[in-house]
């Protein structure tokens, strides 16, 4: 029983700097710069509803993108010979390890008016187009930057999915399209939500792949939460205000994640 | 069938390479032309290992990596061991406190640890720099550390510690003796994650940073505020090729160790 002791510091820790720095959102989020009560500040986040559209617009779309891509990446991946599923793995979450912003980067160089699409594009005679600075540019900066984020929860619980439960399937006389809609789908749905959590919640709060592939007409919360803090419209009470509307979004969109994900469920 | 699997496998593996490959191909280019390759040169590099800001940034990186990590594993494996001795109720909640750095955006840590530091800043003798990013660090470690040991504890039987006792051992020794070897893969797995995690954090530290104390993600940020530079090139391609290193070596040492199992 003396071994609680032990968490003693933990606790500490995560008190101060994990629980009061987020009430400290909360409050600063509802009082004015003088330190006063306000609902000021959170009913201005209503004056950037078109920035909120457009990141969770431009999120949902990376994604679906996200989950189409990967969803065969990871069932083709967990069909493979064991000894091969590791090192296959392994090649398509290397350039996670890179950092995000050199990954980033390297669309920069691509996608740039003078870059190497461009380029390629101007030998046979087309464009130059305008690739960088749109919000297509900011969906693909997403879905290359948190894709293997949806093929890793996808490959692991489709890993686990017994390869005589579709045989089974499809000599009872189910069509491919059968199995994959009866059978692997409803498997792999908590590998689904799971994946759909971790590619969303930093999409929809990014605020460098807008900054280096959006240019600066496609801001979205992010930025907005990064200008009031070290930008120069300088205000953290709003910023906060907004930080706290954000996390209330994520909190909904995983409420409703865990709807279609019940703990009870089966794995096979 | 077999066959179109393979090329959609092939086409993915190419979106996710061919970018770090240009990259890396054009850190060789003598011009900064990012489309046209016009010579081999070697000068990018040897600018990046003159760059001070680069270095010092590096140093910087490693040094709050190792104290981060190395302190986040002590507090996370004592707090390991103390949660799991909870009751039922204390210990979902300490877990769901302990959940929110990992589920919470960053942007949202970094921006509620900026205003906690600012708020001592004023009132202590805290300056922003290195001790800000150190605490930072810690405390979006920490969590890795403990979700990557608690699972240790439910696979291991608890029996065993008190039969340990039993035949003699005192609660240290049995401790040493028993628990530790038990949860020590979730310890080195969870240092192993808490160092990865500092050295390529960025979103925290920008908001934690100030001006002084500069890391390496946010030294890259600034160069690709900047106007074209091949240096973040040669940069990309020594990272890329160190990560290729790390990974083959740990594949070897885990291919070896199933071999022996």
């Amino acid at each position: 029983m003396k071994k609680k002791i032990l968490a003693a510091p933990y606790l500490v820790w995560m008190a101060v700097f994990i629980v009061v720095p987020l009430i400290m959102v909360a409050y600063f989020a509802l009082t004015d710069n003088a330190g006063k009560f306000t609902i000021k500040n959170i009913s201005d986040v209503g004056q950037y509803a078109n920035i909120f559209v457009r990141s969770i617009w431009l999120s949902v779309i990376a994604t679906a993108i996200c989950l189409v891509v990967a969803y065969p990446v990871s069932f083709l991946l967990s069909r493979m010979e064991k000894h091969k599923q590791g090192t296959m793995l392994m090649i398509v979450m290397l350039p996670m390890w890179m950092n995000f912003l050199l990954r980033t980067y390297a669309w920069m160089t691509l996608l740039g008016n003078n870059g190497i699409i461009n380029h390629l594009l101007g030998l046979i005679g087309l464009g130059p187009y305008k690739l960088i600075n749109t919000s297509g540019a900011v969906v693909l900066g997403m879905v290359y930057n948190y894709l293997p984020f949806m093929i890793l929860p996808l490959y692991s619980v489709m890993e686990k999915i017994d390869k005589s439960v579709l045989e089974a399937a499809s000599d009872l006389g189910c069509s491919s399209m059968n199995v994959l809609f009866k059978v692997i789908v409803p498997l792999s749905l908590p590998g689904i939500t799971s994946g759909i959590t971790m590619v969303f919640v930093p999409a929809i709060s990014t605020f460098i792949i807008s900054r280096m592939l959006g240019g600066g007409s496609n801001l979205l919360i992010g930025d907005l939460i990064e200008m009031q803090f070290l930008g120069n419209s300088y205000n953290p009470n709003l910023g906060a205000a907004i930080s706290l509307v954000l996390m209330v979004i994520i909190l909904m969109i995983m409420t409703i994640m865990n709807q279609f994900s019940p703990d009870d469920q089966v794995l096979m | 069938m077999k066959k179109l699997g393979k090329i959609y496998l092939g086409a993915v593996l190419m979106f996710l390479y061919v970018p770090i490959f240009v990259l890396i191909v054009f850190s060789f280019n003598e011009t900064k032309s990012r489309s046209v390759f016009s010579g081999f040169t070697l000068d990018w590099y040897r600018k990046l290992i003159h760059n001070d800001i680069i270095i010092s940034s590096l140093i910087n990186t490693i040094i709050i990596a190792v104290i981060a990590s190395i302190v986040s594993t002590i507090l996370g494996t004592l707090a390991a061991i103390g949660i799991n001795n909870m009751r039922r109720v204390p210990k979902a909640m300490v877990m769901n406190i302990t959940n929110m750095p990992i589920i919470n955006p960053e942007i949202v840590t970094g921006v509620s640890l900026m205003l906690l530091f600012v708020f001592f800043a004023a009132r202590m003798n805290l300056e922003f720099g290195f001790q800000t990013l150190v605490i930072a660090h810690i405390t979006f470690d920490v969590p890795y550390v403990i979700l990557n040991i608690m699972p240790k504890f439910r696979q291991m039987d608890p029996h065993l510690y008190e039969a340990a006792q039993d035949l003699g051992c005192g609660p240290a020794k049995a401790f040493f003796k028993v628990v530790l070897p038990e949860i020590m893969p979730g310890v080195v797995s969870g240092f192993l994650m808490a160092f990865t995690y500092s050295l390529d954090d960025f979103v925290i530290s920008y908001f934690t940073s100030g001006s002084t104390s500069q890391t390496l993600p946010i030294t890259i940020y600034s160069m690709t505020r900047r106007k074209v530079s091949p240096e973040i090139n040669a940069l990309s391609a020594i990272i890329f090729a160190v990560v290729v290193i790390i990974l083959l070596i740990k594949n070897f040492v885990e291919n070896k160790q199933a071999k022996k199992a």
